[in-house]
């Protein structure tokens, strides 16, 4: 039964059937450049090679390894993965707010121009907040219970854009009018406390808007909602980005979201891109067992089968498996699979897998994403 | 709040009366007949007698309690067995100095203790918070008798920088630096104990707060460390400081009674070890229904200060 209702509500909320809707980006409030997106829009962010590692009593420990992937303005990629396979440690990585112990070992992360990697932290506060902003997951922590919603969002506007208290609270108050809060005159006012989560995640994403970022990266916005909220948060965040044109790195667990959100899509598997398209191929045409695996264990309405399952469980990141990181779970995997690190290739256009099952349609010369075994 | 506040008045009545009963009859347990000590080693049973009846001691307990009550209730907290003052007097000429002393020590432990107490956590794990959090320990653990000889014998005897106990020099007027010279020694004893607690708990309350998932959020709109740490992070870890000086205050009464003797403080403390030397049953009294009201005082204005720093905190 519970699984019964899982689906139901899944579903009708949020999936329409575990694929992206083909009427989904010709809404209204879509302006017609952003469906041809990605074809000669500049590039904002390019992610080559990341690797973070996190320091233990273990010994160090690799969290995110071989990443690499680029965004165009106006575009939303989602990554997307389980629990520990390095979605958010990418995101914390991109932003340099990772924890004390945790540090990029190698590769970049080149914004504008820059390569964050290598910025000066004072050089980075400055675009912390204001050219790139960050959503995080729990929107009942992550405002700051003892300032006021005014205070927490003018904050960025006063640092950033050298705004007189006054003009900040002023944008303050449209800002959340914008994302949809009722009473935003009065809500400036108020501590977090008095809002609901969903009005919480909105004034998170007012704040992230407040400076008008290139970038957005939204570290799974939405997980902490009930699904009717979680609805409208996506409904907002996909009309924001399509009106204000911000790029936005979007992460989540959910593949209904992704169905929602994305115009590209990354799938993570234990700290790796395993596959990397556009969210129509991803959906139609996946190609790594992995994601064929995730996507089948989607549950679906019109069937009565057994929803599948993935055997086994992501490895630890202190015994990560030689070769390919997903042989042990993988139902096709070869001998070569145990012995050797696939890269990750493109196979066709814009579609990268890391898998040797496509090792003889791999066109190894065209992507600086591969990183020899 | 303000029907909080009355509530909270009223059941504060109970409490005080409780606490002076138990005061009144453990106090008569004490061996011994405050008579003997006000007349001279030959005096006859009769004489101990008259005296007893002259005070009030021959009545049962609870006869003297209900008129001492009485008494109190018409403001009246009545005379020294020993001198004959009113107790009401000898009190009020005794508190200037200790709330002067108590005062000040909370106001320099407190500044001590708060900027300590976030550059121990701001150095999580390192030699420079080993040291903070050693030396606080080894400040909560050394008594107040210790700590006093120890200081009297350094900055008084070995040094001769400051004056080894009293208020004021007789003969220079006690002027302000006089004053401040006769605080130093006891408001160091006095502040050592409760700056050396207090920084712990700033310490892992800011830690406790830089953990927080709102501490990222300020990370990611670029704020410095300056503004995360003093208005993101010091505002949150406030919220259980506060609560401590409710306790603190009470630790302050008790501690305040050893420093005043050694240091010769002319304050509440020092008259305490006096009464208790003399059986002065009725100053003593006095003594400890000032006292609770200082600590209930103290309690309802720490859930007070509670409801300022934390605005979740609404009192209906």
């Amino acid at each position: 039964m519970r699984g019964a209702r899982t689906i139901l509500t899944r579903e009708i909320v949020c999936i329409p059937f575990g694929r992206p809707s083909p009427d989904r980006t010709v809404s209204s409030s879509t302006p017609p450049w952003r469906i041809a997106l990605s074809v000669n829009a500049p590039v904002v962010l390019r992610v080559e090679n990341l690797r973070t590692e996190f320091g233990t009593d273990q010994g160090p420990v690799t969290s995110v390894d071989e990443v690499s992937f680029s965004l165009a303005a106006g575009e939303t990629l989602c990554l997307v993965g389980e629990s520990g396979s390095g979605k958010s440690v990418t995101a914390l990585s991109i932003m340099g707010l990772l924890a004390d112990n945790g540090r990029v070992v190698s590769g970049s992360v080149v914004f504008e121009d820059e390569d964050l990697v290598r910025l000066p932290e004072n050089r980075l506060r400055e675009i912390r907040g204001n050219s790139i902003a960050m959503i995080f997951q729990e929107p009942m922590t992550s405002l700051n219970p003892v300032l006021t919603i005014g205070d927490q969002l003018a904050e960025s506007m006063i640092l950033h854009l050298g705004l007189t208290k006054a003009q900040a609270r002023q944008r303050v108050i449209e800002l959340l009018d914008k994302v949809g809060i009722p009473r935003a005159p009065e809500v400036v006012d108020d501590y977090p406390h008095r809002l609901s989560g969903g009005m919480r995640q909105r004034a998170m994403i007012a704040m992230a808007l407040s400076c008008e970022p290139k970038l957005i990266i939204a570290d799974e916005p939405t997980t902490a909602l009930d699904v009717t909220i979680q609805a409208q948060i996506l409904k907002l965040m996909r009309d924001l980005s399509a009106e204000t044109g911000t790029a936005m790195i979007f992460i989540t667990h959910d593949l209904g979201v992704v169905a929602e959100m994305a115009d590209r899509v990354a799938v993570m598997y234990a700290g790796q891109v395993v596959e990397q398209a556009d969210v129509y191929t991803l959906f139609d045409e996946p190609k790594h067992p992995y994601t064929i695996a995730l996507l089948r264990s989607i549950p679906h309405l019109s069937t009565d089968e057994r929803l599948a399952s993935i055997s086994g469980s992501v490895p630890s990141l202190l015994y990560m498996p030689t070769g390919c990181r997903f042989h042990e779970r993988c139902p096709q995997a070869m001998d070569r699979c145990v012995g050797e690190r696939p890269e990750l290739l493109p196979i066709a256009g814009d579609h990268d897998v890391r898998c040797w099952l496509y090792d003889e349609a791999a066109q190894p010369q065209s992507s600086g994403a591969a990183v020899p075994a | 709040m303000a029907s909080y506040l009355i509530r909270r008045l009223l059941i504060g009545i109970p409490v005080l009366l409780g606490v002076t009963v138990i005061n009144f009859f453990i106090i008569n347990l004490a061996p011994g007949s405050p008579a003997d000590l006000y007349l001279s080693p030959t005096a006859t049973p009769e004489d101990v007698a008259r005296t007893e009846a002259e005070l009030g001691l021959n009545q049962p307990i609870f006869v003297q309690y209900v008129r001492w009550l009485t008494q109190l209730l018409h403001g009246d907290l009545g005379v020294s067995f020993q001198n004959r003052e009113p107790v009401a007097q000898l009190i009020g000429d005794r508190i200037g100095p200790t709330l002067l002393l108590m005062g000040t020590s909370l106001v320099v432990a407190y500044l001590i203790a708060i900027p300590i107490g976030i550059f121990a956590a701001r150095r999580k794990n390192t030699a420079a918070d080993y040291s903070v959090v050693g030396a606080s320990f080894l400040g909560i653990s050394v008594p107040h008798f210790f700590l006093g000889l120890a200081v009297i014998y350094l900055f008084a005897l070995q040094f001769g920088w400051f004056p080894t106990g009293g208020m004021l020099t007789l003969g220079r007027g006690g002027g302000f630096v006089d004053r401040v010279e006769h605080l130093v020694l006891p408001v160091t004893v006095l502040a050592t104990a409760i700056a050396a607690n207090m920084v712990r708990y700033v310490r892992s309350s800011m830690i406790d707060a830089f953990g927080q998932d709102y501490i990222r959020t300020a990370r990611a709109k670029g704020l410095g460390g300056f503004t995360i740490t003093n208005k993101h992070a010091l505002r949150n870890a406030l919220i259980p400081v506060v609560t401590v000086i409710g306790v603190d205050l009470s630790a302050l009464i008790g501690g305040a009674i050893v420093t005043e003797q050694i240091f010769q403080w002319p304050g509440i403390g020092l008259l305490t070890i006096q009464s208790i030397g003399s059986r002065d049953y009725s100053v003593l009294m006095g003594i400890n229904l000032i006292a609770a009201i200082a600590v209930f005082a103290a309690n309802l204005l720490t859930d007070v200060a509670y409801a300022v720093v934390d605005p979740r905190v609404a009192y209906a």
